[in-house]
């Protein structure tokens, strides 16, 4: 398989031979960070919940109990319908920038959440960095060709947070001029990465996320992963400063290897207007079946957040502090992802 | 002594209701209202000019009844009976640089409000979701309409800078929507099965009529307290609607095409007189365009009274109901929730939102 052969690229910093994951995977190693080894995909999503809310019961009402069971599904039907009414009737509510919550908590978020939970298992740390309430600029790395780190980030933050926030996520002007992609997109909240969308965003009191990178980042060829690229030009320091609202780093370990970039066919991407066509191991070569991400063990961690109101409003002007606000920002998050890679025992366990 | 309003545009619809309403207003002594043709609705007993603001005629007409406010409302999108883009252009640009020459010679002209179109924007993937007055436009409008109204703002600027004594006030308004309203969009709303672009569901904002007439009536008079009714302002009603959500609460079915085919479907569709579906509207039905308000509720100081959802309920109540009402598709749902096999029978007929929060 194509998959096995991309294991030890990657894998001999920490623990070598990573082929006999799964026995590995039974194994003590690592009790210090992880419990309860033996449901490790099951185990992700409270974790990070312990550590927010000492108690996490009321956060899984998943199983009814027995007698309420007929109920329950009464409840789920007539609940389905009641959305089906509204949905085809048009009476719901989007918000300026095209944000449809309905939408997105009901169906955009149940199509993720699989992903996020069973495929990546996605590991969740130091959610307690995101505020609760108030306006917060999440800036994250960015990788893996296909911005899925995104959606990942997006469903991290709404399952695993106590307040159960809403990423706002900025996205490339690409991203708003494909079809059917745009219109996804605006529904489950994204808009433009621009200073205007951002600086409204976060006054508005929401959560946004930006990952600076951009295109340098996501399209990067594989034996660059986990080098941070540059931040832009800053420009969301300056936007964070003039809202007033904390920047939370944020190391996303696992999006580098769902397509291993091994090559950029630079001419096709220039005909079809695309930053870059990534050649995958699997890619153009299997069809569609090479458009599979692999299963990657996924680690996001928010680190602690980084004050911007202490400063007069003049600081916004200043570039040289905007430089070192975002060295400070770039160089938090690329010593995360060091300390993770360390940890980590394999890419795909 | 009272003002004499100069009204252009009166052989519209919202020209006329404009004229009635402000011939009602105490401190207005005369309303003139000017047009090319007479008007088929009466006037409220204001009078009526036949002129063209296209000929210099105009001029006269400003110093014989020594007017001190102009409202120019003769900027507009769709021709009047008969006639074709091409007059509408030049009433639009033409129209308004003689309008604005002899306002420029009238010593009496006070006031200057024009009618203008938030078509000034463009609208165009690169642009941020939110347009401010300020914005500047990612791509200017390439024609019709909209680049009719740059220019026309373009002109009016010019004007503002050459008599400074003059409060000169810019009207940029989203789309009019209302029961009489005759906007290039409520024509397309009128169609029995809409036409979309695939994979774009554009944000639309309307503004009602009756918002239309208060906010220029605000602008013509003296402003209020601790208001400023001079500059540049973006109206529209409260929140966004969907293209999605407009049909479904129209109950017109929608017909995505491909972006590329939409052109020739859009030719098609003029050629048989259903509606006229510039590029520039195409855009509009692609990516959508919405505006801050902020400026038209802190220094304008008016609320509208019709949120965008609201206007856009009122134009539905003034069209027949289309091959989908929303009520048939809603009773359906109810009737599927009342059958036994779900254990209908309890649930009430609007089901209590479990999946609303």
């Amino acid at each position: 398989m194509a998959d096995a052969k991309v294991i030890p690229f990657d894998d001999d910093r920490s623990r070598g031979a990573a082929g006999k994951g799964a026995t590995r995977r039974r194994g003590p190693g690592g009790s210090g960070r992880r419990k309860g080894e033996p449901a490790a995909v099951r185990e992700v999503q409270p974790l990070p919940v312990q550590q927010a809310a000492p108690v996490p019961e009321p956060e899984e009402p998943a199983v009814p109990e027995k007698p309420e069971e007929r109920g329950g599904w009464d409840r789920r039907i007539a609940g389905g319908l009641s959305f089906l009414r509204r949905r085809i009737t048009g009476d719901y509510d989007v918000d300026e920038f095209g944000y449809d919550k309905e939408l997105t908590d009901q169906v955009l978020m149940s199509l993720l959440r699989p992903i996020a939970e069973k495929y990546f298992r996605v590991e969740v740390k130091g959610v307690e960095n995101i505020p609760s309430e108030g306006g917060a600029l999440i800036v994250s790395n960015h990788s893996g060709t296909l911005p899925l780190d995104g959606l990942m980030l997006q469903v991290a933050v709404h399952d695993n947070h106590p307040a159960e926030r809403h990423l706002r996520l900025l996205a490339a002007d690409l991203v708003f001029m494909l079809p059917v992609v745009n219109e996804l997109a605006r529904k489950a909240g994204h808009t433009l990465a621009c200073a205007e969308d951002a600086q409204r965003l976060l006054e508005g009191g929401e959560l946004v996320g930006v990952m600076p990178e951009g295109f340098k980042g996501i399209g990067k060829p594989f034996s660059e992963r986990y080098k941070l690229q540059r931040f832009g030009r800053g420009g969301f320091v300056s936007t964070a400063l003039r809202a007033g609202t904390p920047i939370v780093p944020c190391s996303i370990v696992g999006a580098e290897e769902i397509y291993p970039m091994i090559g950029n066919a630079k001419t096709l991407a220039r005909v079809l207007g695309f930053p870059y066509f990534p050649i995958t191991p699997t890619f153009p070569w299997l069809g569609p079946l090479g458009a599979v991400p692999l299963p990657t063990k996924w680690t996001i961690q928010f680190g602690e957040p980084i004050a911007t109101d202490g400063y007069p409003p003049e600081a916004a002007e200043d570039p040289m502090l905007m430089f070192n606000l975002t060295d400070q920002v770039r160089e938090q998050i690329q010593h995360t992802l060091y300390k993770l890679l360390v940890q980590r025992r394999s890419v795909f366990f | 002594m009272g003002k004499v309003v100069l009204v252009t545009g009166v052989a519209r619809q919202l020209g006329g209701r404009f004229v009635r309403r402000i011939q009602r207003d105490p401190e207005v002594d005369r309303v003139i209202g000017v047009d090319a043709v007479p008007p088929a609705h009466h006037l409220g007993g204001a009078d009526f000019l036949q002129a063209d603001i296209r000929q210099p005629t105009i001029a006269r007409v400003l110093a014989e009844h020594s007017v001190d406010t102009v409202v120019h409302m003769d900027v507009t999108g769709t021709p009047l009976a008969s006639g074709g883009r091409g007059s509408v252009k030049e009433t639009n640009v033409i129209g308004t640089m003689q309008l604005l020459g002899a306002c420029q010679k009238s010593p009496q002209v006070k006031r200057l409000v024009v009618k203008s179109s938030t078509n000034v924007y463009g609208s165009a993937p690169r642009d941020p979701a939110v347009f401010t007055e300020t914005t500047p436009p990612k791509s200017l409008p390439s024609g019709g309409f909209a680049k009719d109204t740059v220019e026309v703002e373009g002109y009016v600027r010019g004007f503002a800078r050459r008599r400074p004594d003059v409060a000169v006030c810019v009207l940029r308004f989203a789309n009019i929507l209302g029961p009489t309203a005759d906007s290039p969009l409520a024509e397309y709303f009128s169609l029995p099965v809409l036409p979309t672009v695939f994979g774009y569901d554009p944000r639309l904002q309307f503004v009602h009529e009756d918002d239309v007439i208060e906010v220029l009536r605000i602008a013509s008079h003296d402003p209020a307290r601790s208001t400023l009714n001079s500059g540049t302002f973006n109206v529209a009603g409260d929140g966004v609607l969907l293209l999605s959500q407009c049909s479904r609460r129209l109950g017109r079915p929608t017909v995505p095409v491909l972006l590329p085919a939409v052109t020739w479907v859009g030719s098609a569709l003029r050629t048989l007189g259903a509606t006229d579906f510039s590029p520039e509207q195409i855009r509009l039905l692609t990516h959508g365009r919405v505006v801050s308000t902020t400026q038209m509720r802190d220094t304008l100081g008016y609320r509208p009274k019709y949120t965008t959802a609201e206007a856009f309920a009122d134009f539905v109540r003034g069209r027949g109901p289309g091959l989908l009402p929303p009520q048939a598709l809603a009773g359906a749902v109810d009737r599927i929730a009342a059958l036994p096999v779900l254990g209908g029978g309890r649930t009430p007929s609007h089901p209590p939102t479990q999946s609303a929060n």
